[in-house]
Formats: structure tokens, C-alpha cells, sequence
């Protein structure tokens, strides 16, 4: 901007040129100093600080350290995975057979007998608790449209009943709200497990406290009670027990929590006594949720847990193959150090020393 | 009039030279005859009050220089964000959140976008309101106004209305544009100083008009009424028209009558006027233009990648929609438990085109993280920061004017680091405009002991560099030549007293009277005689240090008074015939008033190079004396006036080399007669009427400045600013090219090259100018088409001279050989010509200097464009003037010279600085850091977001592309605000790659950012590969180990909520740990910032689990119950932030060990002290590191040096071999 302030104070400069420099610079003294910026480490950019540098001491001492650090961690992983017993069965095409279209209907019809009886072999004792789960494939749990379609104030509140807009359109049936309302109630996995063992013996499932504490405290209330659910004309998944409220419905509360993949496992109970190696479980399923229509696998999986959780080797060898790719690291770094050694800060590595002349 | 009153009593107006003798021709003037359009302006003087209707009301003298008042500031500012395209993106996102289609909920896409345009609207705002500050402070300045009484009192500026009379006293400004009535001189005439207008230093005489030189006197004002009809405003700050009604009588007004807003009224006790342009109507403020507002390459280049990005996010959003159609339409219609389609048709299986569409809307704002929506916000903030610094810095103020340096856009920071090219003017820039007698040579002796700064540089370089080479060298002191000088240097420093200005000269054989006892006392006082009467300057009794001092026309011509008078003539009163100077006595050592009569003044032209007086002393001798231009009083020597002609040359050459101006001093002795006869002609010559009234004038001139006798010569130096040699030599270092512009001649200019170093002697200078002969020639000849034929054959010319040029550079073979350009504004103008100017430029960029002298300010700032243009690199225009603001506006970054009194380039300019040696900080440290700053910091925003955009991506993919988030929309909203941001802005705020002496010390650092080695492709390009590896690594590590297994001993399977957590988590460490890694330089500020950014996130997560599940949802407890008593949850973190910095580790240690670059040797020397250990090594570093150059004393002194050190090498060699290791 071409202003027009011609000057800045006019005074400081008062005394012309002309008249031999003789003004009075003592008057304007007070003013000059106040434009002096004031001394602070912080604006004279001169804070104390610290300038690590990669020396190859460092360099090495660092990938040497992720080594250490990483190997025992990755071999403890495994092995706490390597205590994990897993029991997996498939059983959605083993308990019907037939095409495609005639195991949708297998499942969709509601006079076929769905009961599926499997028979597990625990090859490995099996220490309780023993956690059941089910394992969806291909299904979309975490698809948009599902995900959003429900009502957390109405599973919480029983005043908030009605607020079910998101939940279209498994809002409301007959006119009434739905609760809970949404498709992720209504598409309720509602497969159930009955195990008992080679003696006949049944093994208890204790499905109480499956789900987080938290969300049977305060997400799910206590009293709010299913109501008009699964009474449309398109009956989803499974039906809850309309005399126990929600918080008590643990595998809807389950169910809930929408898995972040298209392949998760949900749990479904616990057996809380041993099982002995060799042992073999009789598995009385009630195969009735509909996986056939869009090809799902549907899995059983008993497994006991480690301090890490399930089995999960690739923790560990991720972990292992981290450090070991550091020990490379530093392994090729401390050769190139001894074989091609760069003396640190030598000045013969400025660019003005390596080629003179010739910027 | 007011008899009694004490009034100067010269009529200086007409003292002057053939001014004074020019028959003043009286044609009556006839008033300007002017109707219509343009000449609307009608001023009641002294009737302000009727300026205040319409249709007089005119605009008040209120200025505003703002953007934006109350009322538009918001949808101004507003629409000043939204011009960033990126921002509209934002903008357009924020809107489409409020639909379905969003995949964000509403908050979380406008909050950000709300803080950032709130925070840019804030800057804005305070800028704004320093600006209204500022005008404030101008239009609060007092002013004498009349009152209507007879009586003036004082008002502030900005309630001026047109038809005001005001008084203006000595050095204020005047406050609007002024109608001169009548001033403290009877004459009416007044002196104006218009450096803010147009940066010429001289002060310009205006006059009134005869008529109003009655008006002399507050009280006469009473009944003072006229009327003013004239243009209406314009920008043309040359020309005026207008007539004055006064008295029933219509006067004409020229420019002569008119005092501008912001010039300043000098040597005047006051003067009276009539406003009649006010505010904004003003000339001066009609000149002003906008500044264009600029933007750094950086921020260009930035740009570029936005778009990069902006391609990626469509590309990836493309991608997921068509994925998104057809699992839509394949496979949707299987998922019962979707209930597709739903009623807004966004997941209509039979329609999977249209919500094929929906979703790429949805896409385009989930994959919005891709581009950082604070990365503006930030840099901007990081460049008010930087400029805080830049503005706050001690070692850039300067304590004599106490002037801080200003930042006074912020916009530039780092383009200060990539400078290739400065283009300076010369005075007020690198030179003071004062000139100090140094030197002279009378009689063929050389007197003068005082070295110039140029050679004390010189030497001093000399020395460091010496001792720098080897101590070997040192230790031989004895035969150390530099040494000496050094020493000689210091003691001169030292014995300086009192300085008196323009008197620098020292030498104990003429100060004191001493003369007198020198070989030829006659000729001494000859020579001090002409210094004291061969000139046109006034002398003002100062009655504060009891003694004379000069307003010259020239600085120069003030130096010689100066210096008279310390040789003891005492130049003290002039009347229009006689000079009085009180001198002292040849034998008596007494002081005595001695008349001079002077009877012809014979004026300095630029063409003639010259100026002559010729006196009659008391004893009724008649004597010419002349000064000149050496070249010039050489040719026009008598035969016996040679006797010191070879002794002369040689000391002038001295002179030259050292930088100084030099004069030829000459006399001659006339005879009665002859000069009788010649004055007859003379005067013949001056009343003369007609066109050829000069050139006869020259003519007789010459007749009488012939056989001259040769007294001796002067050198003055035309006093550099503090330290622009040293600054030049740095800046040469650091690899910059300097061009000087200036409005100077050429001689001037030469000297100042050679002074500043820019040029030396061998180094061959080539002079592009016009043949003037040739020319003179052509338009005898060719009279008819005098311009068609000069033209062409001048531009002929031209071109030729330029290709020779070429071809002799092309053909050069010696390395060491450096060309000069030199080129003056007449030439220049043909040479910027469309077809002469890449031949021009090429020319120029081979040559090791260039200076363009005599050139426009329009010139200076098409040089500039041009070199901006022609050769795509930065370039810097500094200078001072009003003449230079045309430069500072069209280089990519100004800087104006504030603390001196113009301050029309420091408005113009982005940065302000009080001295040219201050450039050398701004850009070798400041321009370094800030370059390296930005272009760190700027990378990193780019991988940060991409890195954690891309899981986004990823996470869509597995959920059918659904357009569903992994993460909690809070997240999302304070990634970018608080988790991130703060460590980023440390690290442009705070990075120092090396101190700032290491800076200093090794200019060749500076290249790092012309040679944009820090935001080069590869670079950018390496930095959003390792995001798109980091995304990769955070995605699927997380996802792997969380995939269908309970994540803890209790046996739960990890959800959706616990997944993102985890990876969210994760890409907070890893790109918190990126971004120390990244650093070199940690202050408690940064340590802290990326403490807190990851503890920030811990304590969020646990804040937010604690609120009610209304608003934390499924991030409730979710930290405190499910992740942190989950050791695969920490475990997780570990690998993946390892796993992410690795090869980043990994490349850097790869890069150090094998191909380290500068700064990280020099880190390594200060990390292990051998700087200090061995200092021999440092200070032989640091002076190697510079770019080859060939120019700055450093290369000046190069060649002596090579030169000494052969010596010393064989001397050397025969004591110790071992020594006579080869150098470069």
C-alpha cells in the first residue's frame, strides 16, 4: 500500500540533516527505547534446548534397544497363544444341506425341524472358563445403513420409547414403536448351543455377563422392556424374552456392539469347567439364522483365553519379526560403520570440500 | 508586509547559476481556459464551510488505508477465505453434512471448519485493526489551521476540509495538498524535501505567486477570500492546472505552487497555504496502489499439491462408489437384514447407479481427511509467529534510529530463504547519501591517512582469511602485508574523536595550519580556495555549535565546504555578487574575512561534467576556478598546467580503486581583457532568445574553461551504510547475485561498485550505452526522419553490443575472470525492449555484476519483472525511495529501508529493516529457517493426514463400501485441531537446523533453500509414500490383531468402537513419533507440545468415556472398562508405532552416513564440540563455505591472496616441506 504516513513520529527525525546533526536525541530517547524489542530467550529464538543427533552410536543403540524389546515380547505372545485352545466347527452347510435356494428355504420356513446336533473333539485340555462363541462371515455388520439404524435413548430411557426415526424401517409395527428398534435388533443371531459331553453329562453355559459391564449399566436400561418386537410382517432374526428388560438381554446387548468387520465373532456363553484332551462334545444347535441367503459361513468356536486374549499368533510374530528385522538393521548398520566408517562431523563430507568448486 | 520582521534576505531562488543570469522573461501568463470534464474542482479559499455541502463537499483529509470497516468486515473477510479452494471444499462439505448422505454427523464436518475460518477471520481482524491504528496516527497529527479569526490553531489532519488555510512550519509534513500563498521568505519561495513522494533526496524550490505574497501573516487571513478552479484529482504528481480568482483577478497555477501531502517543508520557517486536495483526493494517495499481494513459491507449490490430493480423494472416492454400485446391486438384495432399498434411495439395489452417485458425495467428504483443513490456519499462524521473531529480533535493530526490523506481511517468511537474485537500489540503500572528504591529492602529493571501509574490509577479510589458511602463515608475521594494513586499520578506528560530518580526513600536514609548512604552500591555497568558493551552497549560521554549516546542492559539494572550513576557509556569507570566507593567514596564522567577487558561475551539467566560478579577489585578480570530472580537466589542460598530471592520475586511480569519488580541482589566471571580452560574449550568449540559447551558452562556456592548470584532486566517499560491504560479501557467499539499480550516473555508480566491491579492478566491465556521437551524427544527417533512423540504428547498435558481449563471456577461458555490466537507463529502455530483452538478460545473468544507472523507477521495476520472469528464480528488490516502489511491488519479495524519513517502500514493502546489513540476518537466517520451517512443516501436514486419511479408505472397503467411519466422529473433529496440530506448529515455529551464527558463519548453507532442496517433488513425494505406508501399517496391523479373536483374558471380541480406538490410537503415536523424529531441535516447548498432544488424547478418551452414553455412545468407558486393562491394546501400539517410524529411521540414518548433507556435518562438529577443540578446522570451514563468487572484498581479496600465498608457499617450502601442502 503506497500509504501515506510519510514517517513514523515526526520528532525522531526533527533534527534535519542540514543543521550538523545537532537536534536533541536525548528528548527522543525514552521513545526510541520503546520500540526496542524487549530480550527474552523465547523471541531472540534462543531457548536452551536439546539437538540429538543420529550419530551411528544411537542409531545402532536404537534398533539394538526395538530388538531387545521386541523378541521376548513377540516369543511371550506366542506362547501365551500357543496356550490358547481353539475349537472351530462349521456347521451352516454341514446342518443343511441342498442348493442355495433350497437352504434359504430350509431356514426361512417356520414347520422345518432346524435342530443340528454336532460333535466337537477337544484335542487338547481345555481349561475353563471356556468361551463360546458364534462366527458370522460375509455379513455386514458394520455396513452404514446398519449401523445406523438404531435407537441408543430408546434402549436406555424408557420415556424415549418413540424416538426411533433412525431406525427406519424397522421403527414401528402396527403403528406402534418398535423396542428396540432398528435392524440391528431385529436381524438378532438367534442360533442356540447346547453342548454336552461324551458321557452325556451337559455342560452348563453361563451366559451372564457376556457383554460389557458398561452397557448393562447404563446403555441398556433396566427398565425398559421389548415391546411389539418382531411383529411386522418380515420377522429378522431372533425374539426376546418380553419380561426381562433389555439390560438383562445379554446377547441382544451383545449383539449390539456392531463388529468392525465383515467376519467377527461374538460371544455367546461360557463353560465355566474343565475339558479333558479327548474328550468329545456333543453340540444340540438350533440352526436357525438365515446366513444362506448371502452365502455366510456360520462357525462355532469354543476357545479359553490367554492373558493376550484368544489365539492370536500374528501379534507375536509380527512382534518377532520386527525385532529381527531390526536386528538387521543394526546389524547392517554396525558393518557399514566398521567397514565404511564416516568420522563423525568430518569436514571433509561438506559439500564445499567434496566437490570444490563445483556448486 | 510587516516592517520589523527579521527575514532571509537572499533571494535564493534566483542566486543560481544561468538561472540567475536568464533574462526572465515576463510573457504575461494567460489564465487557463478549461471547460468541462476534469476541471470540475472549484475551492473557496479560506471558506471551508462551504465545502461542506453539496456540490462542493469534497472528501475529508480523514484516510483510511484498511480492508475492511465494521460493517464489511464480515462478508469481505468471509469471502476472503472462501477464495482458497480448499476452504470452499470444506464449506461444501459442511453443508452436505446436515443431508443423509453424510457420513459424518454435522458438528463434527462444521466445528472444525468454523474454528479455522474464525481463526484466519481473527488474523484478519487484529491486522486490520493495526492498520486503522496507524491511520489514526497520521490523521491525529496536529496541524496550524486558520480559524476564521485571523488566528491559526491547532487541529488534527483528519478534520481538514478543503479551503482550509494552514501554516506549515519547518520539517513538518504537509498534511493534504497545498495551494502555496506565501512563505517566511519574501519571495514567497519555500524548500520541499519529496522523498516520500518520488526518493530524491534534493530539495525542490516552490514559489507563490506574486499576488499572494501579501499574505505573510496570520492576521491577514481574516479577509483573505479566493477561489481556485482547477483539475480535478489525479495521480500525476508533475503536473497542475488550475486558475486562481483573487482580488477580481484570474492568476495561473503551475506545479511550482503546489506543496504536496507527505512532503516536508525544509529550510522554511513556515509557510501558508490552501488546502486543496484533501484525504484521499491528494495526489499522493491518488498514487497509491494496491499492493499486489504475493505468495511464496512454497505456497504456489502447496497449491499444487493440494490439487495432487484433491485427484486422489476424487480417484479413491470414484473408486469406492463404484464399489460401493455394485455390491449395492450384486450383493445387497442378499442382505435381508439391510431391508434394501430405504426410502431416500441411497441403498437402492435397482438403482444402484443413482446411489452409486449418492455415495460418491459421501465418499468425497469421508475422504476429506485426505486434505488438512488446518493446514492454512496453521501456517498462518506459524508465519505470524515467525514474523513475531523476525520483528523482535535485537540483532536487526537498529539502535541509531531504533528501528526494529518488520515483517510486515507474513506471507514471505520462507520465500526469504530461496532468494536468487537482489535487486538494490543504491542510495539510502547502500549508501548513507553522505559524502566524507577522505582524501585528496594537491600538488602531486597524496594526503589523507584514513583508509576507506572498503579497503579496512579488505584488509580485515584478509587478514581472517590468512589466519584461517594455516598458522603457518600467521606465524610469519613479519612478512604478513595484510597484517599491517590491519593494524593501520585499527589504529585509524581508533584515533577517530569527534566525527565531524563529511569530514573524514586525517593528516596532520594540513590540519591545523600546517599547510602553510608543506613544499607548495600557493598551491594549497589555491586548491582549498576553489573547495571553498567553486560552488552554489548557502551557508546557515548554527548557533548551537557556534559555526557554519551548508546546504548544498550535492552532498558532495557539502563535503568540500566542510572540509574548506577545517582547513581553516571558513565559506561564511554569500550575497549575490561576493563570497565571503574567512581564511587563514598565509603568513600570520590569522584568521580574516576575504571577499571573493564572484562574476560568472558556470553550472554543472551532467553533460558537461563540470562546473566553473569566476572570481575577483581583493587584490582585483581574476581567477577561473573549476572542478570536474577528472577526464574532463584533463583534456583541458594547458601545457604548462601538467606538472602534477601523471602524479594526479596515479593517486586518482588509488582514489577509484578504493571506491572513492573523485574530482579534478583546476584553475587559471585571466587577464582583465580577456575576460572582458569573453564576458561581452558571454553575456550576449544568456539574453539571447530562441532554442539555441543553450547550446551557445555551453559553447562560450567552453571557450573560458580551456588551459587550465591542475591543482590536484579530491576523494570523497560517499559513506556506505554500516557494514554493506560485509553484508554484500556475505550475501555474495551465500551464493546471491546482486544487481544494483539506481537513479545515479553512471560514474557515481561505478564508484559505488567499486566501493561495495561489486566491481574491482580486472574485472572487465562491459558498458552497454548509446553512441552519442553517432547518434548526434544521424540526426544532423537525417533530420527529416530523425526517429524512424535513430531508432533503429540505435537499436542496431544496441544488439550488436550485446551479442559481442555474449560472445566475448562465451569465449572466456580464464575461471577466474568476472564481467561487470553496466548499463544506463537510456539504453535500458531499448533493451528491455520485447526482442533485445532475453539477449539483455542473458548477458546479465553472465556477468558477475550488474548496474543500471540512471534508471526510472518504471525501469527498475521492468528489470525486475524481467528477472523474475526470464530466469523463474526468487528475487529481492530493496530500497528506500518512493522510487522504488514500483521494484518492491513487482519482485517477489520487497524490503524497504525504514528509519530514514521516506517511508513510501516501507509501506510498499513485506519486510521493513532499518539497514541493508540487516538483509544479510533476514536471509541467511531468518530466510533459512523460515524456508526449512515451512517446507518440514507443510510435508508433514500432507503425510499426517494422509497417513490417517487412507485408513478411512481402507476401513470402507471391508464394510461393502458403505461410507461408514471406523473411528468416532470426535475423533475425526480433534485430529486435526488439537491431537496434531500443535506439534507441527512448534516445529515451524521453533526448528533450527543450525544456530543462527552457525548460519552466519556458513553462508553457503542459504543455497539449501534456493536450490529448494527441502520441498523438491521427491521430497514431497517421499513424505506422502511414508504416509501412505503408515496408513497401511496402522490399518491393517490393528486389523489383523483385533480381527475375530477376544482381545482380552475375559474372552470379549473386539467391536467396531474398540477397533478404531485402537488404530486412532495408534496413528496419534505414530505421527506425534514422526514428528520427533523429524525434528532437530528440542525445546521444552516442543517436548511438551508432543507430550501433550498424545497425553491430550488419553485424557479426551477417558473424559469422554466418563460422560454419559447420550453423548459418548459407544465410546463410552471405553478406554477405562475395555482397552486399557487390555495388554494387546498397548502391545498393539508399540508394534505399529515402531513399525511405522522404521524405515523412516532407517532412511535417515542411511541418508546421514552416506550422504550427509551440510547441516548435518556441522551439527555433528557442534554435537562433539570440535568446533571448539579445533578451531582451526572451524574457522577454515567456515570460510570455505561460500559459493564461488566474484564479487564481495572476499573475492577482491582473493587474488592478492593467491598471489601472497604463492609466495609465502615457497618460502615456506624451503623451510618445511611439510607444510606446502596444495591448496585451492
Amino acid at each position: 500500500m503506497m500509504n501515506s504516513n510519510p514517517s513514523t513520529p515526526m520528532n525522531a527525525h526533527a533534527p534535519s540533516s542540514s543543521s550538523g546533526g545537532a537536534g536533541s536525541p536525548d528528548s527522543n530517547a525514552p521513545r526510541r527505547n520503546s520500540k526496542r524489542p524487549k530480550y527474552s530467550r523465547f523471541t531472540q529464538q534462543e531457548l536452551p534446548a536439546c539437538k540429538p543427533i543420529l550419530t551411528p552410536k544411537w542409531v545402532i543403540s536404537a534398533f539394538m534397544l526395538v530388538t531387545i524389546v521386541f523378541i521376548p515380547i513377540g516369543l511371550t505372545s506366542l506362547l501365551a497363544s500357543r496356550d490358547v485352545v481353539e475349537i472351530i466347527d462349521r456347521y451352516d452347510n454341514a446342518c443343511v444341506q441342498g442348493s442355495k435356494s433350497q437352504k434359504v428355504q430350509h431356514i426361512q420356513s417356520q414347520t422345518t425341524n432346524k435342530t443340528c446336533v454336532r460333535s466337537l473333539t477337544v484335542t487338547k485340555r481345555m481349561k475353563q472358563p471356556i468361551y463360546v462363541y458364534y462366527q458370522l462371515d460375509n455379513f455386514y455388520q458394520n455396513h452404514r445403513r446398519y449401523v445406523k439404524s438404531r435407537s441408543d435413548n430408546q434402549l436406555r430411557n424408557l420415556g424415549d420409547e418413540n424416538d426411533t426415526s433412525s431406525c427406519k424401517p424397522e421403527n414401528d409395527a402396527n403403528g406402534m414403536s418398535i423396542v428396540p428398534c432398528g435392524l440391528v435388533a431385529w436381524s438378532l443371531f438367534n442360533d442356540t448351543y447346547s453342548f454336552s459331553t461324551s458321557n452325556n453329562s451337559q455342560l452348563a453355559i453361563n451366559k451372564r455377563h457376556i457383554s460389557w459391564k458398561s452397557d448393562r449399566d447404563e446403555k441398556f436400561g433396566s427398565d425398559v422392556f421389548p415391546k411389539n418386537f418382531q411383529n411386522s410382517s418380515f420377522i429378522g432374526g431372533g425374539r426376546l424374552n418380553e419380561s426381562l428388560p433389555l439390560n438383562e438381554q445379554e446377547d441382544l446387548i451383545v449383539w449390539m456392539r456392531t463388529a468392525a468387520l465383515p467376519t467377527f465373532r461374538k460371544l455367546y456363553g461360557k463353560i465355566e469347567v474343565d475339558i479333558e484332551a479327548g474328550e468329545t462334545i456333543n453340540v444340540v444347535l438350533e440352526n436357525r439364522y438365515n446366513t444362506y441367503s448371502f452365502s455366510g459361513k456360520k462357525k462355532l468356536v469354543l476357545s479359553t483365553t490367554s492373558w493376550l486374549g484368544g489365539k492370536n499368533n500374528f501379534i507375536g510374530i509380527a512382534y518377532l519379526a520386527v525385532g529381527g528385522l531390526c536386528f538387521l538393521l543394526a546389524t547392517t548398520f554396525t558393518i557399514i560403520y566398521l567397514v565404511k566408517p564416516r568420522h563423525l562431523g568430518d569436514p571433509n563430507y561438506l559439500s564445499w570440500n567434496r566437490n570444490p568448486g563445483g556448486h | 508586509m510587516a516592517p520589523g520582521r527579521i527575514r532571509a534576505k537572499i533571494k535564493r531562488s534566483s542566486l543560481y547559476t544561468f538561472g540567475c543570469i536568464r533574462p526572465h522573461v515576463d510573457s504575461p501568463d494567460e489564465p487557463h481556459q478549461f471547460r468541462g470534464p476534469g476541471f470540475s474542482r472549484h475551492v473557496c479559499c479560506n471558506q471551508p464551510q462551504l465545502h461542506q455541502k453539496k456540490p462542493l463537499k469534497y472528501c475529508k483529509n480523514y484516510i483510511s488505508t484498511t480492508k475492511y470497516n465494521v460493517v464489511t468486515f464480515l462478508p469481505k473477510a468471509l469471502f476472503e477465505q472462501f477464495r482458497r479452494v480448499a476452504n470452499v471444499y470444506f464449506l461444501f462439505a459442511a453443508f452436505l453434512s446436515l443431508t443423509p448422505v453424510s457420513p459424518f454427523s454435522a458438528y463434527s464436518m462444521i466445528a472444525p471448519l468454523a474454528f479455522v475460518i474464525g481463526l484466519s477471520m481473527a488474523k484478519e481482524a487484529v491486522e486490520n485493526w493495526h492498520r486503522f491504528m496507524q491511520d489514526m496516527k497520521v490523521n491525529m497529527r496536529k496541524v496550524r489551521v486558520h480559524n476564521g479569526e485571523g488566528t491559526f490553531s491547532l487541529k488534527p489532519w483528519m478534520n481538514i476540509r478543503v479551503g482550509d488555510v494552514i501554516k506549515v512550519e519547518k520539517d513538518q509534513f504537509f498534511p493534504a495538498d497545498l495551494l502555496l500563498l506565501s512563505s517566511s521568505y519574501e519571495d514567497g519561495i519555500c524548500y520541499v524535501e519529496t522523498m516520500n513522494l518520488d526518493g530524491e533526496t534534493n530539495l525542490k524550490v516552490k514559489r507563490s505567486l506574486e499576488t499572494t505574497l501579501s499574505l505573510d501573516d496570520d492576521s491577514t487571513f481574516k479577509d483573505f477570500r479566493g477561489t481556485v478552479k482547477c483539475e480535478d484529482p489525479n495521480p500525476n504528481l508533475y503536473t497542475f492546472v488550475g486558475n486562481l480568482e483573487y482580488k477580481r483577478q484570474v492568476y495561473p497555477l503551475d506545479p511550482s505552487q503546489i506543496l504536496l501531502r507527505d512532503s516536508k517543508l525544509r529550510n522554511t520557517s513556515h509557510v501558508y497555504g490552501v488546502v486543496i486536495f484533501s484525504g484521499h483526493d491528494s495526489k499522493v494517495m491518488q498514487n497509491a496502489t494496491k499492493s499486489p499481494s504475493k505468495r511464496s513459491t512454497i505456497e504456489k507449490q502447496m497449491d499444487k499439491i493440494i490439487y495432487v490430493l484433491f485427484t486422489l480423494l476424487v480417484l479413491i472416492s470414484l473408486i469406492s462408489s463404484t464399489g460401493f454400485a455394485i455390491k449395492t446391486k450384486t450383493q445387497m438384495p442378499s442382505w435381508w437384514y439391510m431391508q434394501a432399498p430405504d426410502d431416500e434411495g441411497l441403498y437402492d439395489p435397482k438403482n444402484a447407479a443413482l446411489s452409486g452417485f449418492y455415495h460418491l458425495i459421501t465418499a468425497l467428504i469421508l475422504y476429506g481427511y485426505l486434505i488438512p483443513i488446518s493446514l492454512y490456519v496453521s501456517i498462518e499462524l506459524v508465519k505470524v509467529l515467525q514474523a513475531l521473531f523476525i520483528n523482535n529480533d535485537l540483532n536487526m535493530y537498529d539502535e541509531e534510529t531504533g528501528t526494529p526490523a518488520q515483517a510486515r506481511t507474513s506471507n514471505l517468511n520462507e520465500e526469504l530463504g530461496m532468494v536468487d537474485t537482489i535487486l538494490s537500489d543504491k542510495t539510502g540503500t547502500l549508501t548513507c547519501n553522505q559524502m566524507d572528504f577522505l582524501k585528496c591529492s594537491i600538488a602531486g602529493m597524496p594526503y589523507g591517512v584514513r583508509s576507506s571501509e572498503v579497503e579496512m574490509a579488505a584488509a580485515n577479510q584478509m587478514a581472517m582469511d590468512l589466519e584461517g589458511h594455516d598458522d603457518h602463515f600467521t606465524r610469519s608475521r613479519g612478512q604478513n602485508g595484510s597484517e599491517i594494513e590491519l593494524e593501520a586499520a585499527r589504529v585509524s578506528k581508533e584515533s577517530l574523536g569527534i566525527p565531524i560530518k563529511g569530514f573524514s580526513f586525517e593528516d596532520n600536514r594540513l590540519m591545523n595550519g600546517n599547510w602553510a609548512r608543506e613544499a607548495n604552500p600557493e598551491v594549497l591555497q589555491l586548491f582549498f580556495r576553489v573547495l571553498a568558493l567553486c560552488h552554489t551552497a548557502i551557508p546557515e549560521f548554527n548557533e548551537e555549535t557556534d559555526g557554519y554549516s551548508y546546504e548544498a546542492e550535492s552532498p558532495d559539494e557539502g563535503a568540500f565546504l566542510v572540509a574548506a572550513r577545517e582547513f581553516g576557509f571558513e565559506f561564511c556569507r554569500r550575497t549575490q555578487s561576493s563570497i565571503f570566507v574567512r581564511e587563514r593567514n598565509l603568513s600570520s596564522q590569522e584568521f580574516v574575512e576575504r571577499e571573493f567577487k564572484l562574476l560568472n558561475l558556470l553550472d554543472f551539467t551532467s553533460k558537461r561534467k563540470r562546473m566553473s566560478v569566476i572570481i575577483q579577489d581583493e587584490t582585483g585578480q581574476i581567477l577561473l576556478l573549476c572542478k570536474g570530472a577528472d577526464s574532463i580537466i584533463f583534456d583541458r589542460l594547458s601545457k604548462n598546467g601538467r606538472m602534477f598530471e601523471e602524479a594526479t592520475t596515479k593517486h586518482l586511480n588509488d582514489y577509484g580503486e578504493a571506491g572513492l569519488r573523485t574530482l579534478a580541482l583546476a584553475y587559471k589566471v585571466l587577464e582583465e581583457s580577456e575576460y572582458i571580452s569573453w564576458n561581452e560574449e558571454f553575456i550576449k550568449a544568456k539574453t539571447s532568445i530562441g532554442g539555441d540559447r543553450e547550446a551557445m551558452l555551453e559553447q562560450v562556456s567552453d571557450m573560458m574553461e580551456k588551459d587550465l592548470i591542475l591543482v590536484g584532486a579530491t576523494a570523497v566517499e560517499d559513506k556506505l551504510q554500516q557494514g554493506v560491504p560485509q553484508c554484500i560479501d556475505k550475501l555474495a557467499q551465500a551464493g546471491l547475485k546482486i544487481w544494483v539499480l539506481t537513479g545515479d550516473k553512471m560514474e557515481t555508480a561505478i564508484n559505488i561498485g567499486f566501493s561495495c566491491s561489486l566491481l574491482r579492478q580486472g574485472m572487465k566491465q562491459i558498458c552497454i550505452s548509446m553512441n552519442v556521437d553517432m547518434l548526434n551524427q544521424n540526426s544532423k544527417k537525417h533530420a527529416v526522419n530523425y526517429y524512424f533512423v535513430t531508432d533503429q540504428v540505435v537499436k542496431e547498435n544496441i544488439k550488436m553490443q550485446l551479442t559481442n558481449a555474449i560472445q566475448m563471456i562465451k569465449l572466456e577461458k580464464d575461471p577466474h575472470a568476472a564481467y561487470a555490466l553496466i548499463i544506463d537507463g537510456k539504453t535500458l529502455t531499448y533493451a528491455l525492449e520485447e526482442d533485445l530483452k532475453h539477449q539483455f538478460l542473458d548477458l546479465a545473468v553472465g556477468c558477475a555484476s550488474v548496474i543500471c544507472c540512471r534508471v526510472s523507477p518504471k525501469q527498475k521495476a521492468m528489470v525486475t519483472r524481467l528477472v523474475k520472469e526470464g530466469t523463474g528464480k526468487t528475487t529481492l528488490a530493496i530500497g528506500d525511495g518512493a522510487n522504488d516502489v514500483g521494484m518492491i511491488q513487482e519482485a517477489d519479495i520487497g524490503v524497504g529501508i525504514s528509519g530514514v524519513e521516506g517511508m513510501q517502500a516501507v509501506m510498499a514493502s513485506d519486510f521493513a529493516i532499518a539497514q541493508f546489513r540487516f538483509l544479510e540476518r533476514l536471509l541467511v537466517v531468518h530466510g533459512h529457517w523460515c524456508y526449512k520451517r515451512i517446507a518440514q512443516m507443510i510435508c508433514y501436514f500432507f503425510y499426517k493426514n494422509i497417513a490417517f486419511g487412507l485408513t478411512l479408505f481402507y476401513f470402507e472397503a471391508f464394510t461393502g463400501f458403505s461410507g461408514q467411519s471406523v473411528y468416532d466422529d470426535w475423533y475425526m473433529l480433534l485430529f486435526n485441531v488439537v491431537l496434531t496440530s500443535l506439534p507441527v506448529i512448534a516445529l515451524g515455529v521453533f526448528e533450527q537446523d543450525v544456530s543462527s551464527e552457525i548460519c552466519l558463519q556458513f553462508p553457503a548453507l542459504y543455497q539449501q533453500g534456493p536450490r529448494n532442496l527441502f520441498f523438491d517433488w521427491y521430497r514431497i513425494f517421499g513424505w506422502m509414500g511414508n504416509g501412505l505406508y503408515c496408513s497401511l501399517i496402522v490399518f491393517f496391523l490393528n486389523i489383523i490383531i483385533f480381527y475375530d479373536q477376544a482381545f482380552r483374558a475375559g474372552g470379549q471380541t473386539a467391536d467396531m468402537t474398540v477397533v478404531g480406538t485402537a488404530m486412532f490410537t495408534c496413528v496419534i503415536y505414530v505421527v506425534n513419533c514422526q514428528i520427533a523424529l523429524t525434528m532437530s531441535h528440542f525445546t521444552w516447548i516442543q517436548h511438551f507440545l508432543i507430550g501433550f498432544s498424545i497425553i491430550a488424547w488419553y485424557v479426551f478418551l477417558i473424559l469422554y468415556g466418563m460422560m454419559p452414553p447420550e453423548l459418548s455412545g459407544n465410546a463410552y468407558k471405553i478406554f477405562v472398562e475395555a482397552l486399557a486393562p487390555a495388554p494387546i491394546f498397548w502391545l498393539s501400539i508399540l508394534l505399529v508405532t515402531v513399525a511405522c517410524n522404521l524405515p523412516y529411521l532407517a532412511h535417515i540414518s542411511f541418508q546421514r552416513s552416506f550422504n550427509p548433507m551440510d547441516h548435518h556435518v556441522i551439527q555433528e562438529i557442534k554435537y562433539y564440540k570440535k568446533d571448539i577443540e579445533d578451531r582451526h578446522m572451524w574457522t577454515r570451514e567456515s570460510s570455505k563455505a561460500r559459493q564461488e563468487t566474484k564479487i564481495g572484498f572476499s573475492a577482491r581479496v582473493d587474488a592478492k591472496i593467491r598471489h601472497l600465498k604463492q609466495m609465502l608457499q615457497k618460502k615456506s617450502s624451503v623451510l618445511s616441506p611439510r607444510v606446502a601442502t596444495p591448496r585451492t
